[in-house]
């Protein structure tokens, strides 16, 4: 597999020495090798995006180099100084500071309040609230947020732009050299990205290192100047961003011919009547949704995060509902008020997040999977031996169907691996019967052969006639599973590209850009 | 087996190691519980009498069945602080309505059963609907009910209970075969267990109960609806606390201070069982057998000769020391 | 456009900080009642009486001041149901130790302030160390408590000098000692809770205590300062009790529900069950209002179970006011 494309020399220049790096980082999980022999360098002034798959390794490498995990061999070296940490204070103390996609604030505390949390400055512990204030504020004219957030303001009164600046803000004030940011463009608007943007490259004029993770290559290439790629836990390369383009890293990251990876997608002959009808949908998070979806159809839905996918996903399973507008689902008018509701009208969600969406982890395998069945049925369903020898029979029917690897049905979910919990969810709906199957990343975070049994099944679905949505963040999988692709953009559809589109055209759209690469000035919602 | 296998050591080890595998697995309170009754039996041989132990069962059902409802609440993630209430409720009230007049007996129950359903309603629709947290609604509940029944009879308890009444609390079947006499309360504890079993181990609804503790949001989002399946523990809670007291009327007669403290027993006895006090793991048997553990703990003491208040100190550390041992365990698994 | 809003938004944030807890409504409404209620029935008498205005703060003194040290526990998400036999405990050994004589009165404060720590420590121990929940470790303890007192003491032990009962009984002027006591225990607890790193981080530990953690907190040590904390404020009740009382008998604590009522004070005052959000003057309301309903009811000859009835309903009903918008599931 020879590459055709520059390669970036990762040797360190002679000017600037990193101010991180580690060297050979290995790291083992149950069951799984994390990080195998990872070598980076991370220089100061420079922002340097790491990319890969879900499971390549990215966040465990950033885990480690804050000290919040150890390690089975490796050194880390902090301005040429080698560095271990215990405790992720340890790091914070040496100037190492993360800002996780799930933040660390408390939100009935203030601004200043979470900036100081646990070095409150005090004399003889009482806090000098004045002074916590001051400082506070400082900080956030340091960045240059100060007369956008007071320190004196509840953290849950923020949005959660605002809170993530209150993150940098905290991070700044404890001197940070390195920042290292996990997804951190995922939950915020366009203009928020661009706020954040000229933030970075402030904090970067200061000669910090900030390093990020991001699945959002379009945002990659024009915020970072080096690119790392990791792949099942190893180091592939480290490209300048300037010189590479966005597929040669998805290549990078995938590292093989996408039509070795996916089935076959569907033929025009096989696509039926239509199923699902919306017309001028809303809520308070999506505008004028108008779509259409076919039988025996994989409509792929990309976008950015926080470009309303899954909030499209939760209006039609009736979790948020829509508003205004219509929805037909066999050809019946109806709106979906509860998921129970959803359920008993054929419909399946198979959720983003299975351990906070997806499983009861304390349950076993097979009260999983029987799960929606149950809530159809509500009390009986296995009175008599029948009862219980039918549902057994369906369990192990799924079992096989999904192929779940396991000894017992009897097994709690919990001691399942990753790939194996996914099939447990997706066995759950395959009992309920549903005509209509949304996918919220279906294979997020699972290993690659768990992957292309899932994609089987989603397009086993389809030939049995189910309509199938899917929405997913790795445009490799939106690209190889979708017969025809709706981009979301600000809550909005921003457009329908046919099946095979090119990741080029998904970018464009899903950054509000036209195909000619002008902006749209979409009415509501710009600022 | 056509050959024979010669003992060797590692046949043996092997063996050894599968017998620990399955005993491991034994949930903590039976072994607990048949210890302490093997010490009972040997303090006082009246224990190991079929008499005995039928007199013991008799004591204990009521708890048991209270244990039960607690459980199914419990399960959810929720708490149940009432039931000490209910119990109160339909001991004064239930002597007020008998007016010493067997006839009004079923009425009775009936009145009872009807007020019962409506607390558990009234807690479930709180819980559900108002998002109270169930720990203060309960307890509004518990106050509720204390001072509406104490209003109800006046503040001082009316009347006897009639004989038919007691049959439930202190009633024998004589002249059983093996068992000589078998307490009716022990009927009512195994045709309730029976029940219960059923619902909560082998019903949807007992596995959505379950899935609801276990994690709310993956429930709602497959179809289980949430709030009807809370308020339906809260009232099967209720129902029980009101079969349990009509027992423990009969039993130990009228009382105004009869039930309080029991729910924190009940709670005890779950807890002991192996339940998790923030929901998903629950098993009728093991409840009652922790209820059982809790009465053999008071007997044991009263045999040693520590007066009541040492009952009180031990049973505080007994409930600590089983809690502890779970969440140690548990946590090493991890 | 955007300095617009930040101006906006930080007044209206300005606003929010200075909160009023919610339940001064409630406490405002509760006087509202009682005086509409006074004047039809009993021609405005209650409320116009100085003595009976006086018992309504007396009778809040010693739910008062146990009620502050759980809202310090509960803040800290945790729950301390082992308060109404500290409060037992320290009126019983106050009593015994005291035995009428004014000489005794510092051993016995020691003793029973010793006693309080010790208790404190062991629940904060048992939930930290032993991972034990907070609700049965606490009423683990209590039941402990319960078998040592009853088995140690079966009625009124020892008695308390004149002297002490100036605690109960006293004044400064118009004002009752014990009401000024009130006060300085919850100013002391506002002032722990909003200026000190105690109380910083005891929010923080309530609120999210991973975050504490990886903030660098001693999350064990604050939870069980807080466990320590409550046990002497339950200390400080019970020996408020056994100077009015004159002396102590076991049934003190659990007879006065300090437990339960405590834990429906603080919510009812708007802390969080779950933790993180709340204060002192909240409970300190809470209380108010029961002393209020009970005060009133009291007077106007109101059966007092009923009165236990309306503080049930209260007490789910002022809950239910701060719970029912949210979209937050409860358990």
């Amino acid at each position: 597999m020879t590459q055709e494309m520059p390669v970036a020399n990762a040797a360190p220049q002679a000017e600037k020495p990193p101010v991180l790096e580690v060297q050979n980082i290995t790291k083992r999980f149950p069951g799984v090798v994390a990080l195998d022999d990872v070598s980076v360098q991370f220089m100061p002034g420079e922002v340097h995006a790491v990319v890969g798959e879900n499971g390549a390794g990215k966040s465990t490498l950033m885990k480690i180099m804050v000290g919040a995990y150890v390690p089975d061999s490796g050194e880390i070296y902090l301005n040429g100084e080698k560095v271990s940490f215990a405790h992720p204070q340890e790091a914070l103390a040496k100037g190492i500071s993360i800002i996780y996609q799930e933040f660390n604030l408390l939100p009935e505390r203030t601004v200043a309040q979470n900036i100081f949390f646990g070095r409150e400055p005090s004399k003889l512990g009482v806090i000098d609230v004045r002074q916590m204030n001051k400082n506070a504020e400082a900080v956030l004219n340091e960045i240059g947020v100060g007369s956008m957030i007071t320190p004196t303001v509840l953290v849950s009164s923020l949005s959660v732009a605002e809170q993530q600046l209150v993150e940098i803000a905290k991070a700044i004030s404890f001197k940070a050299k390195v920042l290292i940011m996990d997804e951190p463009t995922a939950a915020l608007t366009l203009t928020e990205v661009r706020l954040l943007d000229d933030l970075v490259q402030r904090l970067k004029q200061r000669g910090m290192a900030i390093i990020f993770i991001s699945h959002r290559l379009n945002e990659v290439f024009e915020i970072a100047e080096k690119i790392t790629v990791l792949k099942d836990g190893k180091f592939i390369n480290t490209v300048r961003a300037s010189e590479v383009a966005p597929a040669d890293v998805v290549y990078l990251m995938v590292g093989r011919t996408l039509d070795h990876y996916f089935p076959p997608l569907g033929q025009p002959e096989e696509f039926g009547e239509v199923v699902l009808q919306v017309q001028g949908a809303s809520n308070d998070f999506l505008q004028d949704i108008n779509l259409e979806l076919r039988r025996g159809e994989v409509l792929g839905i990309a976008g950015l995060q926080g470009s309303g996918r899954t909030e499209l996903a939760q209006a039609l399973f009736g979790v948020t509902p829509f508003k205004t507008g219509s929805v037909t689902l066999y050809g019946k008018g109806i709106t979906m008020r509860t998921p129970a509701q959803a359920i008993k009208n054929l419909v399946g969600f198979v959720t983003e997040d299975r351990k906070t969406e997806g499983l009861c982890q304390m349950q076993p395998i097979r009260d999983n999977m029987l799960l929606t069945v149950r809530s159809i049925q509500f009390v009986f369903g296995a009175i008599l031996k029948d009862g219980i020898r039918k549902s057994r029979n369906l369990v192990s029917t799924l079992g096989k169907q999904v192929d779940v690897k396991t000894d017992s049905y009897d097994r709690e979910v919990q001691y399942l691996s990753g790939g194996n919990q996914q099939k447990v969810v997706l066995s759950k709906w395959l009992a309920s019967d549903a005509k209509v199957f949304i996918f919220d990343e279906p294979t997020r975070g699972i290993d690659v052969e768990s992957k292309a049994s899932i994609h089987d099944l989603i397009r086993n679905l389809t030939r049995n006639g189910t309509a199938v949505v899917m929405i997913s963040s790795e445009l490799p999988e939106i690209i190889g599973m979708s017969d025809r692709i709706l981009v979301m953009w600000e809550g909005r559809i921003a457009g329908e590209l046919p099946a095979n589109a090119s990741e080029t055209d998904i970018m464009l759209m899903a950054t509000g850009r036209t195909a000619n690469g002008s902006m749209e000035t979409a009415a509501a919602g710009m600022e | 087996m056509a050959t024979t296998t010669v003992p060797t050591q590692e046949n043996v080890s092997r063996v050894l190691r599968s017998i620990w595998a399955v005993i491991k697995k034994i949930p903590p309170v039976y072994p607990v519980f048949f210890v302490l009754f093997a010490a009972v039996v040997y303090l006082s041989p009246t224990y190991s009498t079929m008499n005995g132990i039928m007199a013991f069962m008799r004591r204990t059902s009521p708890l048991a069945i209270l244990a039960i409802g607690e459980m199914i609440v419990l399960a959810t993630g929720g708490f149940d602080l009432s039931i000490g209430s209910i119990v109160t409720m339909v001991v004064l009230g239930s002597s007020l309505l008998l007016n010493n007049d067997p006839a009004n007996a079923l009425p009775a129950i009936g009145i009872m059963l009807g007020i019962g359903i409506a607390i558990g309603l009234v807690n479930g629709l709180v819980v559900s609907y108002l998002k109270v947290p169930s720990f203060i609604a309960t307890l509004g509940m518990m106050l509720l009910a204390r001072g509406g029944a104490l209003y109800w009879v006046g503040g001082a308890p009316k009347g006897y209970f009639t004989d038919n009444w007691r049959m439930f609390g202190r009633g024998y079947i004589e002249n059983v075969p093996v068992f000589e006499r078998f307490p009716i309360g022990l009927i009512i504890l195994i045709v309730i267990g029976l029940l219960s079993w059923y619902i909560f181990h082998r019903t949807n609804y007992g596995k959505q109960v379950l899935a609801i503790g276990d994690n709310v949001r993956a429930a709602r989002l497959s179809g289980v609806r949430v709030r009807l399946v809370r308020v339906l523990a809260f009232v099967l809670s209720a129902v029980f606390a009101v079969i349990g007291g009509v027992m423990i009327g009969g039993y130990g007669g009228v009382n105004v201070t009869i039930g309080e403290g029991l729910e924190m027993q009940a709670i005890a006895a779950c807890v002991v069982g192996g339940v998790l006090l923030g929901g998903g793991r629950g098993s009728v048997l093991n409840v009652i057998f922790g209820a059982y553990t809790l009465e053999i703990i008071f007997s044991l003491l009263n045999l040693l000769g520590l007066p009541k208040p040492y009952k009180d100190a031990v049973q505080g550390l007994i409930i600590i020391g089983a809690v502890a041992y779970v969440a140690l365990s548990s946590r090493k698994k991890r | 456009m955007t300095t617009v809003t930040a101006t906006r938004r930080t007044f209206g944030q300005l606003l929010r900080s200075i909160q009023i807890p919610p339940v001064y409504f409630f406490l405002l409404a509760i006087f509202l009642v009682g005086g509409i209620l006074d004047l039809v029935f009993s021609d405005g008498q209650i409320f116009s009486n100085p003595a009976i205005r006086l018992n309504i703060l007396v009778r809040s003194v010693a739910l008062g001041i146990v009620a502050v040290g759980q809202t310090l526990v509960i803040i800290g998400a945790s729950i301390d149901l082992s308060v109404a036999y500290v409060v037992s405990i320290t009126a019983v050994m106050s009593s015994f130790v005291m035995q009428g004589d004014p000489n005794n009165i510092p051993m016995a404060i020691l003793v029973v302030v010793g006693i309080g720590i010790v208790i404190g420590l062991v629940n904060g121990l048992i939930i930290t160390k032993l991972h034990v929940n907070a609700f049965i470790t606490t009423l683990g303890t209590s039941l402990i408590l319960k078998g040592i007192i009853n088995a140690t003491f079966s009625n009124y032990s020892g008695s308390v000098p004149r002297s002490f009962e100036y605690f109960g009984y006293g004044r400064l002027g118009p004002i009752p000692v014990s009401v000024i006591i009130l006060l300085l225990v919850v100013v002391g607890g506002w002032f722990l809770l909003s200026r000190t790193k105690f109380g910083a981080h005891l929010y923080g530990v309530g609120g999210n205590a991973e975050v504490a953690r990886l903030s660098g907190l001693r999350t064990d040590r604050v939870l069980i300062g807080a466990h320590i904390l409550c046990s002497l404020t339950a200390v400080l009740t019970g020996l408020f009790i056994v100077s009015r009382l004159r002396s102590g008998a076991p049934w003190v604590g659990p007879d006065g529900f300090y437990d339960l009522e405590s834990i429906a004070t603080t919510v009812v005052g708007g802390t969080l069950l779950s933790g993180g959000k709340g204060g002192v003057w909240g409970t300190l309301a809470g209380v108010m209002i029961f002393s209020v309903l009970d005060t009133t009811f009291n007077q106007l000859g109101v059966n007092p179970y009923l009165t236990i009835v309306l503080r049930g309903a209260i007490i789910v009903l002022a809950v239910a006011s701060y719970t029912f918008r949210s979209k937050q599931e409860a358990a």
